[in-house]
């Protein structure tokens, strides 16, 4: 078995979940890499969506931009963003929304926007983009985020998009009618919600990860489930894809 | 009826202190000729409207041009912060009217639509809607659903970058079009450069989005005037650049030195170079 890093085995995991039937809205970083690693591994009929506006992307490098020409040259057709965000997304034509962010908190609400207070923030962050529409309008919606004591909070100062809420049944009593999270992968483990709280709770162990530096690495008291399984780790043909896309877009950038 | 002018007198003629201003351009044909034009002329107490500032606004903040900021998403695309903006945020310098990305995008539409609000469903379980008293509801009067609304984007003026404009004057996009038409038609006037002016816009899509000569107010050629941003089938967006820019803005004196010598003493001919530089092989 190849030796690999954290944040690899991160993308590996999230682009095993990914099938050719997904009609997935992709976020630019680690989002990005997963879709089009499962894209180039075993789905490669998966529909990528960017909210530039290109439908159907097939990009040989990674964009370092929501919108790089990349994608519009690949793209089946490209639309502009008023009608992607109101005809497809809203639309309701996408089954999975894969989103980052830069805090968490154990229902899955992201935050983005601010740490401190909003009108005298401590650290000012990019804001929600598409997030906050995406996270209510997808059917699902993964997660994909490595873990950390300043990422992972017990509250967060400002909800940027919609997890689960406060809890089970947040989202219906808001009027939201899709699942939202439901699946949180990690750089150690993958989360997902408890199907009676919705809390978030680890699944699956990357290999040679442990319990101990998962809840080292969490602001909240973790919770684990009944049956924890352990991540399958990353084979040759996973790693070789992965680090060959990203090789090419850094030469790709850096020209 | 639009006009061709030089850069300089499109910039002065169409955009004065105090006025809201839409340079829009979805990472794809940002005008950036245009901004830097704005920044040498040094109108002041602008209102900055852009679902994604980038470098452009950036630049323009940075030097103390703007009193308000209307976006979505201020960063550097797969880069970071935008120092800038986010300095002046921080130190509270920089009013801001913060939404998502839909809400903008429906906002712009609903500029162009001569609507007053736009209505759409979001801003669900955030708390963007407790910092921004411009996000409010209406209750749909056919099923009673309770929907987000925001107010139109009418900006004073709609600066972009467009691939064409033929000798009349009317103007061609394509590739990602991002909300550059809505932003020109839900505007007072608008500045268009381009990279070319062609006898006729020749084999095209029957549904390539064009301005007409009579939607646009003054129209500059600036071959290169998207850079560091990108033409589709011209030049290439300069990723290296949008990297290298996180270095010289994280400090304002460095930041202040580099708009000097790349701002201040150039002009809209300079764009010319990049253009070349990144050009897309000839087919």
């Amino acid at each position: 078995m190849s030796d690999y890093q954290p944040n690899e085995i991160m993308t590996i995991a999230a682009a095993r979940l990914l099938t050719n039937e997904d009609v997935c809205f992709v976020g630019i970083g680690a989002p990005s890499a997963a879709c089009n690693l499962a894209r180039l591994t075993h789905a490669p009929k998966i529909t990528l969506i960017y909210e530039s506006g290109t439908l159907s992307t097939r990009p040989t490098v990674l964009p370092l931009s929501i919108g790089d020409g990349e994608l519009c040259d690949t793209a089946l057709t490209t639309v502009s963003v008023p009608e992607m965000f109101r005809y497809w997304l809203q639309g309701g034509r996408i089954t999975t929304g894969f989103l980052g962010g830069a805090q968490i908190d154990r229902f899955a609400n992201l935050n983005t926007t601010v740490v401190g207070p909003y009108d005298a923030p401590k650290v000012r962050l990019p804001g929600g983009g598409g997030a906050p529409e995406i996270a209510i309008h997808c059917g699902q919606i993964f997660i994909i985020m490595a873990m950390g004591q300043r990422a992972f909070m017990d509250k967060l100062p400002f909800i940027t998009s919609l997890g689960h809420g406060t809890g089970k049944g947040s989202r219906e009593a808001l009027g939201v009618k899709t699942r939202g999270p439901t699946q949180l992968i990690t750089d150690l483990c993958i989360f997902e919600p408890d199907a009676e709280t919705s809390e978030l709770t680890v699944t699956s162990i990357h290999p040679g990860v442990t319990r101990d530096q998962i809840q080292a690495n969490c602001g909240w008291p973790v919770k684990f489930a009944a049956e924890v399984k352990e991540t399958r780790a990353p084979d040759a043909t996973e790693l070789s894809v992965l680090r060959d896309l990203h090789a090419r877009t850094k030469a790709a950038h850096a020209a | 009826m639009a006009e061709f002018m030089s850069l300089r007198d499109a910039i002065a003629a169409n955009l004065k202190d105090g006025d809201s201003v839409a340079m829009e351009g979805f990472t794809h044909l940002i005008p950036y000729a245009a901004g830097h034009e704005v920044i040498r002329q040094g109108q002041k107490d602008l209102t900055l409207i852009r679902m994604t500032p980038d470098i452009i606004y950036d630049q323009i903040v940075g030097m103390g041009q703007a009193k308000k900021l209307v976006f979505s998403w201020a960063g550097n695309p797969g880069v970071g912060s935008l120092h800038r903006v986010r300095e002046e945020i921080e130190a509270g310098r920089l009013a801001i009217e913060e939404h998502s990305h839909a809400a903008m995008a429906n906002a712009f539409e609903a500029g162009a639509a001569n609507l007053p609000f736009a209505v759409f469903r979001g801003y669900k379980g955030v708390d963007l809607p407790k910092v921004n008293s411009n996000i409010r509801s209406v209750t749909c009067p056919y099923t009673g659903e309770v929907l987000a609304t925001v107010p139109a984007v009418r900006p004073d003026v709609a600066i972009i970058h467009a691939l064409k404009a033929d000798r009349e004057g009317n103007v061609m996009l394509e590739g990602i079009v991002g909300v550059q038409k809505e932003a020109v038609l839900a505007a007072k006037r608008s500045v268009v450069t381009v990279e070319e002016i062609v006898d006729d816009f020749g084999p095209r899509s029957a549904n390539a989005v064009i301005l007409p000569a009579w939607t646009v107010t003054a129209i500059v050629k600036v071959p290169g005037g998207a850079h560091p941003s990108y033409a589709q089938g011209y030049y290439k967006r300069d990723n290296a650049f949008y990297i290298a820019w996180d270095k010289i803005a994280r400090d304002k004196a460095v930041f202040l030195k580099w708009m000097e010598d790349n701002v201040l003493s150039s002009g809209p001919e300079s764009f010319a170079a990049h253009a070349r530089r990144f050009a897309v092989a000839a087919e």
